[in-house]
C-alpha cells in the first residue's frame, strides 16, 4: 500500500496563527518528514522555531492549514480531533500535571492510559489482572510506586508524577511516543531519572519516538537521528551516521549555517 | 415530645432521601465533572411538572416518573451541548437553560401550576401494595428509600466501570483524558446528562409527594444541592466513591434535618432560602477562615 516504510509522514504541513492580523506568525512552514518505525528522533531549535507546534500537530491538538497531510502507519488522520490522534500518539508534556489526573489513585490513571485506542465499555475499569501489568510496568522505575496504587497520584512528587505520565503514555504502545520538553521542569537529578526511565521504555518496546528539548547536549546524547527547527522550518537533519562524533560547537556551526545567524542571539534560548 | 423528634427525623429522612438524587445531581456535575451546572433549578421543575400533567391525564404514576427521568436527561443534554459545541461557558450555559425552562415549565403545566389532588400517585400505588394507609410516611419512606438505593447502586457501579473512571477523570485533567483517546465532550455531555436525569426524577417524587407542581418548586434548589453536598463533605470526610455518594445524602438528610428544625421553631418558610444561602457562604468560608489563621496559603478564589 504505501511506498516506503515511514511510520509517520507529514506533507505540506503548515500552520499561521493569528491569520490575517497584524500578528500573523507562520509557526510551521511547508514541513516535509518522513518517520521511520523505531527512530527515535530529538528535534531542537530555539523558543519560536516551532517545535512545540509540530508536535501539536501531529498530536492533533489542531489541524494543519489546508494541503498538509498526517499520516501515521498508513491512516491517513489530517484533522481528525486529538482523541482520534491518540489512538496512535502517546505524548509525554513538558508539565507532570497534564499528563496525570490529581485526584485519581496511580491505579485509576493507568487504568486510564491501558485502554487508549480501544473502545470503552461498562467492565470494571480495574481487574486483578490489570493490576498486575500496572504493577509490573511501575516496578522497572524502582520508585516504589507498584506499591502505591491506591496513594492519589496529587500526592507524588513531580518527578514521581511525570515517569507514572512516561507509563501512561506508553504502557498501551502507541505507534508514536511524543516527548515535549518531558524533564525541563525537573530538577537535574529526578531529570536524569526519567531520562534513563524513558531510554529503558523506548529500548524495551522499540518505539518510534520524538523528543523535543532545548538542551543540545541531551539531543546528541539520546536517539539516532537530530533534527534542527527555525523559523517554523527544518533546518538540519541528520542521520545516525551522520551524527556520530558531533559536539555541542558543531551543532552551533551548523545551525549558523542553515539559519544564517549568528548562534549567540539564540544562545541565551539553546542551553548548551 | 418524643413524638415530635421521631415525626421530625423520619420526615427529614424522607427529604434527605429524595433531595439526596439532588445533591448526587449537583456532585456529579460539580464535583466530577467540575462543571457548575445551575440548569437543576429548571431540570427540577421539569421533572415534578411533566409527571404531573401526566398524572393528570391518566398515564400511570411509575410510567409517569420514568418520563421525568427522560426530560431531566434532555434538559442536561441541551445544556452540555451548549458548552461542548457552542463553547458556552458552563456557567452561562446552565444559567441560559434554567432561564428557558422557566418558559418550558409554563408551557408544559399550561399554567403555573398542576394540582394532583384526588389523582393517583405512585406513593397511593406502592401504598396499595403494601396495604398501608395513604399518606402514611412508612410509604414516603419505602418509596425514596427504594429509589435512592437503586440511584446508589447503579451509579457507584457505573463510575467505576471503564466509561464511568474516564468520566471521573474528564473533571480533573479534561487535556489528559482527551490524550488517551477519549472524546472528553462526549463525557461532559454525558454527566450533565445523568445529573439532570436525577434532578428530574427528584422533582417528579417531590411533586407527587406534596400533591401538586409549581413553577416556583425548582427555585433555589441548586444551592439547596450545592449546601447538601458540602454539608456532606465537611461531616463525613468521605474517600471512595462509595462513600462519596453517600455523603451527598447524609449532607442532603442533614439539611433538610436543619430545614425542618428551624420551621418547627416557627422560622417563616419564605426566610429558608435566605438561610440557605448563609449556611453555604459559612460552610465554604469556614475552612478558609482556618487556614488563614493557620497563615497556610490559600488559593485565589475560582472564577468559572
Amino acid at each position: 500500500m504505501s511506498q516506503n516504510k515511514s511510520l509517520l509522514q507529514l506533507r505540506g504541513i503548515a500552520k499561521i496563527f493569528s491569520k490575517g492580523t497584524i500578528d500573523e506568525v507562520t509557526a510551521l512552514d511547508n514541513i516535509k518528514l518522513d518517520v521511520n518505525a523505531e527512530d527515535y528522533i530529538t528535534i531542537i531549535g530555539s523558543n519560536g522555531a516551532g517545535k512545540t507546534t509540530l508536535l501539536n500537530v501531529i498530536g492533533g491538538v489542531f489541524p494543519p492549514e489546508r494541503g498538509g497531510k498526517v499520516i501515521i502507519s498508513g491512516n491517513d488522520i489530517t484533522g481528525f480531533s486529538e482523541y482520534k490522534h491518540a489512538t496512535y500518539v502517546g505524548r509525554v508534556y513538558q508539565d507532570p500535571h497534564i499528563g496525570t489526573a490529581a485526584k485519581m489513585t496511580v491505579e485509576e490513571n493507568l487504568a486510564m492510559a491501558v485502554l487508549r485506542g480501544q473502545p470503552r465499555g461498562l467492565r470494571p475499569a480495574t481487574n486483578k489482572q490489570r493490576r498486575e501489568l500496572f504493577r509490573s510496568a511501575l516496578a522497572p522505575l524502582s520508585l516504589g510506586l507498584e506499591d502505591r496504587l491506591n496513594a492519589q497520584v496529587g500526592t507524588l512528587s513531580s518527578g514521581q508524577r511525570q515517569a507514572v505520565a512516561l507509563v501512561m503514555a506508553t504502557i498501551s504502545k502507541p505507534a508514536l511516543l511524543l516527548l515535549d520538553e518531558h524533564t525541563a521542569n525537573l530538577d537535574p537529578r529526578t531529570a536524569q531519572l526519567v531520562l534513563d526511565l524513558t531510554e529503558v521504555i523506548v529500548q524495551r518496546e522499540k518505539m518510534t519516538t520524538i523528543m523535543v528539548t532545548h538542551n543540545m547536549e541531551l539531543a546528541l546524547r539520546y536517539g539516532n537521528r537530530l533534527i534542527m527547527m527555525h523559523e517554523g522550518k527544518i533546518v538540519v537533519d541528520l542521520n545516525q551516521k551522520q551524527r556520530a562524533g558531533l559536539t555541542i560547537d558543531d551543532l552551533i556551526a551548523a545551525f549558523e549555517q542553515a539559519s544564517g545567524r549568528r548562534f549567540i542571539e539564540d544562545n541565551i534560548l539553546l542551553r548548551r | 415530645m418524643l413524638d415530635i423528634v421521631g415525626n421530625v427525623l423520619s420526615f427529614s429522612f424522607y427529604e434527605g432521601l429524595v433531595f439526596g438524587l439532588v445533591a448526587i445531581g449537583v456532585y456529579l456535575t460539580l464535583r466530577v465533572l467540575a462543571f457548575p451546572d445551575l440548569t437543576v433549578d429548571g431540570s427540577y421543575t421539569l421533572g415534578g411538572a411533566t409527571t404531573a400533567v401526566l398524572i393528570v391525564n391518566g398515564v400511570h404514576p411509575f410510567p409517569a416518573t420514568l418520563a421525568a427521568i427522560g426530560v431531566g436527561l434532555c434538559a442536561g443534554l441541551v445544556t452540555g451541548l451548549l458548552n461542548t459545541k457552542l463553547r458556552l461557558p458552563a456557567l452561562l450555559a446552565g444559567i441560559l437553560m434554567m432561564v428557558g425552562l422557566y418558559s418550558i415549565n409554563l408551557r408544559v403545566m399550561g399554567g403555573a401550576n398542576v394540582s394532583l389532588l384526588r389523582q393517583v400517585t405512585a406513593f397511593d400505588k406502592v401504598a396499595e401494595v403494601l396495604g398501608l394507609s395513604h399518606g402514611s410516611i412508612v410509604v414516603s419512606i419505602t418509596v425514596a428509600l427504594a429509589i435512592a438505593a437503586v440511584v446508589f447502586f447503579i451509579l457507584n457501579w457505573f463510575l467505576r466501570t471503564e466509561i464511568g473512571l474516564a468520566l471521573r477523570a474528564t473533571g480533573d485533567n479534561e487535556q489528559m483524558v482527551r490524550s488517551l483517546g477519549v472524546d472528553t465532550d462526549k463525557n461532559v455531555l454525558m454527566g450533565c446528562a445523568i445529573a439532570n436525569g436525577l434532578v428530574g426524577l427528584a422533582g417528579a417524587v417531590v411533586a407527587q409527594g406534596q400533591g401538586f407542581a409549581d413553577v416556583g418548586m425548582g427555585i433555589g434548589m441548586i444551592v439547596m444541592g450545592l449546601a447538601s453536598v458540602i454539608i456532606g463533605e465537611a461531616l463525613f470526610r468521605p474517600r471512595g466513591m462509595a462513600r462519596l455518594l453517600l455523603a451527598a445524602i447524609g449532607g442532603a438528610f442533614c439539611y433538610r434535618l436543619f430545614i425542618t428544625i428551624a420551621l418547627r421553631l416557627g422560622m417563616a418558610p419564605g426566610d429558608l432560602k435566605l438561610i440557605t444561602a448563609v449556611l453555604v457562604v459559612i460552610a465554604l468560608a469556614v475552612p478558609f477562615i482556618r487556614k488563614k489563621l493557620r497563615h497556610e496559603w490559600i488559593p485565589p478564589a475560582v472564577r468559572w
